[in-house]
């Protein structure tokens, strides 16, 4: 593809982007307001990942991308097949052979190493937006570390449910700093946001680029008297038996009868493959 | 057996295939050229330069062919391809001063120097389906006056020299560009202007007509509304002069609001302004209502928490490639969200239930 | 090779070379007390190569760069403003500042960002003689327990962090390694 430049940005906004991610590295979970460009993809549909990756990508990285978990969602595939096009990278849909993720959604259940890293495909950066509207206004809460109205929200719920309603996109302080919006992967995967990897979040059309070096603190809010939860369906996966992962739920017949499986397609196939079996596994598996 | 939904790659290109093939349509029917487009459907053409941010009538066509005549999709190719240009410097301002008008009107004074010009406008059309057009839509030749030459003074320009009119103060500062520097509130009024100027046409006609029906009000005359070509000027370093580059349609409307003063300005009448690609009146005038009804804070006026009052609100969802991402992405698969919801949802109501079901039993 | 001049020493394959020399700058960014080394680029004396692939990997009209000392001399000037077209500015200004420890001083000249906007900070390239993983102790962000770097300036460094979330955010060039320390890294003076 010679019509556009390696990985489509053109090189003044790589630039820009970079310099946006460099300052979001050092000072986690601040988002750093960025020109963010119309990407030949929707709005919504992972244009701030896709810019991020874009900069952040190298000739040598082999490139995976999830939604959901699964590489073989279509707007995986639609973003993998973008990026094979424009950068001419490896890709793979084993986590473990990834350099650079973009996901959408998930934290991949296979714990990530040093020398790989994680891009968030992120719709609304701002975790105090439904709370307060105006960018005006979060801004300054944010400035004055002002999360009162967060906690008020997040008690309401428990004097109201029982629990706090927030089962994605769940609220965490990032380096007794910054709250921030993790995107909307569950509740579950709140406790790998501490990891060796390295993670940046991009928001295109609220132009907004975060990051979370490694080894960085991430806290989820809670209460002393209703701490987190990191929850999940009360099941093992009915392909490969994995009882720690995230589960899909599937309605299987007009009935009405479910099976689990795991959202993570990597981490239930490699485990297929070494030989863990489920409730509904059979020969033809796999 | 249960087999995962698999095969997004090729459902992805048939996909494509089928769209490609009703884009097409019937092929025992002529296929629509860019030069029709062009010149035969101009309006759409007009709309997607001006929501677009590109002037390239030819362009603008072929992305109205590619997206089977859905403008806000058409408008998305061209904001896409638009990113791409290499920007090799900047033109002057243009100056509409010099206008070669098309058509020239004003609500507030029945005759002024330039003269009223209707030009092509369907304002006066009766709007009954014209039935001969489905045989065959051949015309004669409209009769030509004699071009008028020189410039046409801007309507303000008469009510600023008796200064009832606002004055707006020149600057030579750079404008920002909101497509290079994050939004950032308050915006200044360039950017509040291209901002609306890039606007959904829909939006902003919603937003101006809130404001004629008394969320904040602010009692606006077409003072001027123009449409022509204008010449595009660009300074040459090398030669250290400007040279035309070529030129633009423009449609800009300048409106007169009544205004009865207030702490900071004494009564006098003030300005809305719109200015867009191409012979988009509507927009143009939706635009100037807008821009005025947004300019509350500097005129001192009270703010009467009108939406068009509020500058965040407006400019935060005036976008419609923005907007229509975000509308549509949620038929992206969110199964992830939802499994842990219903899963929420179901614990509540267990828990609901026990919370219930003792006191029951003890009664 | 031929004599330096401005049009020369840039980057022979701009967009591959900038992506791996912005992956070092990420990647020491993220983990105070690492170093990388990168190519690609010749500036002419007296930068290093380090600062110079980091000025043509992140500088360009958008950015006002300052030149500290003896980096602010014909042959630098002219071969930035070539390579990148970056505006020069003092250190009130800059968005990036690049010379030694001595040349850049003082640090409070330098934007530490708004509390609203932490971002709009500087960010200094301090060309040193000696860079090792030996010295001063680190813990933070991007470390794991904790990490040692050689710092010209201990207190002055503390006085940045200690403004956090605002303040400067560093690269360290010696040659052709780099290292990183951002605002939020904490500092022991021996450890």
């Amino acid at each position: 593809m010679s019509a556009y430049n390696f990985a489509y940005l053109d090189e003044q906004t790589k630039r820009m982007i970079r310099r946006a991610i460099l300052k979001g590295l050092a000072v986690p979970g601040y988002q750093v307001p960025f020109a963010s460009r119309e990407m030949p993809m929707p709005y919504g549909w992972g244009t701030g990942g896709v810019q991020v990756s874009a900069a952040t990508l190298t000739p040598d990285d082999t490139f995976k991308v999830i939604d959901q978990g699964a590489d073989d969602t279509t707007n995986a595939v639609s973003i993998r097949k973008f990026f094979e096009k424009t950068a001419g990278v490896a890709t793979t849909e084993e986590t473990e052979m990834a350099t650079v993720i973009q996901t959408r959604h998930r934290i991949p259940e296979a714990k990530l190493r040093e020398d790989q890293i994680l891009v968030y495909q992120v719709p609304i950066p701002e975790p105090l937006r439904f709370l307060e509207p105006r960018e005006t206004e979060t801004r300054k809460m944010h400035s004055l570390e002002e999360y009162g109205l967060m906690h008020v929200k997040l008690y309401e719920d428990i004097s109201q449910h029982g629990a706090i309603s927030t089962a994605y996109a769940y609220p965490v302080k990032v380096s007794g700093r910054y709250v921030m919006d993790p995107s909307p992967i569950p509740k579950f995967d709140n406790p790998k946001l501490e990891m060796e990897a390295i993670q940046l979040f991009g928001a295109g059309r609220e132009q907004r680029i975060y990051a979370v070096p490694p080894h960085t603190r991430v806290v989820s809010l809670d209460f002393e008297d209703y701490p987190f939860e990191a929850t999940k369906a009360n099941h093992p996966c009915d392909l490969c038996g994995a009882e720690d992962s995230y589960l899909d739920e599937v309605i299987m017949d007009d009935a009405g009868n479910r099976m689990f499986v795991c959202s993570d397609t990597d981490y239930c196939r490699s485990r297929r493959k070494a030989g863990h079996q489920g409730r509904m596994a059979t020969e033809g598996a796999a | 057996m249960y087999v995962a939904v698999k095969g997004g790659e090729k459902a992805i290109e048939n996909a494509h295939a089928w769209l490609a093939e009703e884009r097409r349509g019937d092929k025992d029917v002529a296929e629509l050229s860019i030069a029709q487009i062009r010149e035969q459907l101009s309006l759409a053409v007009n709309r997607v330069m001006a929501e677009g941010s590109l002037f390239d009538p030819d362009l603008a066509a072929l992305a109205i062919k590619q997206a089977r005549g859905d403008l806000i999709e058409a408008i998305f190719l061209i904001r896409a391809y638009r990113t791409t240009l290499p920007r090799f410097g900047y033109s002057n301002p243009v100056d509409t001063g010099e206008m070669t008008c098309d058509r020239r009107i004003s609500a507030t004074f029945k005759d002024a120097p330039g003269g009223q010009v209707l030009g092509p406008t369907f304002d006066y059309t009766h709007r009954l389906l014209d039935f001969k057009l489905a045989a065959e839509g051949e015309v004669a030749p409209a009769p030509e006056g004699q071009p008028r030459s020189g410039s046409t003074p801007h309507i303000s320009g008469f009510l600023k020299a008796e200064d009832i009119l606002q004055d707006e103060p020149a600057s030579d500062a750079a404008p920002g560009d909101l497509t290079r520097e994050p939004m950032e509130y308050p915006a200044t009024r360039p950017l509040r202007l291209q901002s609306l100027t890039r606007g959904d046409e829909g939006f902003v006609l919603g937003m101006a007509y809130s404001t004629q029906r008394g969320y904040a009000r602010n009692h606006a005359f077409v003072g001027e509304l123009r449409i022509g070509k204008v010449a595009v000027e660009m300074e040459i370093p090398e030669l250290g002069f400007a040279i035309e580059i070529g030129e633009v349609e423009l449609t800009e409307c300048e409106t007169v609001n009544q205004f009865k003063g207030s702490k900071v300005e004494p009564p006098q009448f003030t300005r809305g302004y719109g200015l867009v690609f191409g012979q988009s009146e509507r927009k143009s005038i939706a635009m100037a209502l807008v821009d005025r009804a947004l300019r509350w804070k500097e005129l001192g006026e009270d703010n009467l928490g009108a939406p068009a009052q509020d500058e965040e609100f407006v400019l935060s969802h005036a976008d419609n490639i923005q907007a229509t991402g975000f509308l549509e992405h949620i038929k992206l698969p969110h199964y992830v969200d939802f499994q842990s919801e219903l899963e929420l949802v179901r614990k509540l109501r267990r828990e609901a239930e026990d919370r219930i079901s003792p006191k029951e039993a003890a009664e | 090779m031929a004599a330096h001049t401005q049009f020369s020493g840039g980057f022979q394959n701009a967009p591959v070379d900038a992506a791996h020399a912005f992956r070092a700058a990420m990647t020491v960014m993220a983990r105070p007390g690492e170093i990388r080394s990168v190519s690609g680029c010749q500036p002419p004396a007296p930068l290093s190569v380090a600062a110079g692939v980091l000025l043509m990997t992140l500088c360009d009209p958008d950015t006002k760069v300052h030149l500290a000392g003896a980096t602010n001399a014909d042959a630098v000037r002219q071969w930035l403003t070539f390579h990148t077209g970056a505006p020069l500015t003092d250190a009130t200004e800059a968005d990036f500042a690049v010379g030694t420890w001595q040349a850049l001083g003082p640090l409070n000249q330098y934007r530490v960002g708004t509390p609203e906007y932490p971002d709009r900070s500087a960010t200094l390239i301090v060309e040193c003689d000696d860079l090792q993983q030996t010295g001063p102790k680190l813990t933070g962000p991007g470390i794991k327990g904790t990490a040692h770097l050689s710092l010209p300036d201990v207190r002055a460094l503390q006085t940045n962090a200690s403004l956090y979330p605002l303040g400067c955010d560093f690269f360290f060039t010696c040659g052709d390694t780099l290292a990183a320390l951002p605002r939020s890294t904490q500092i022991k003076d021996r450890g």
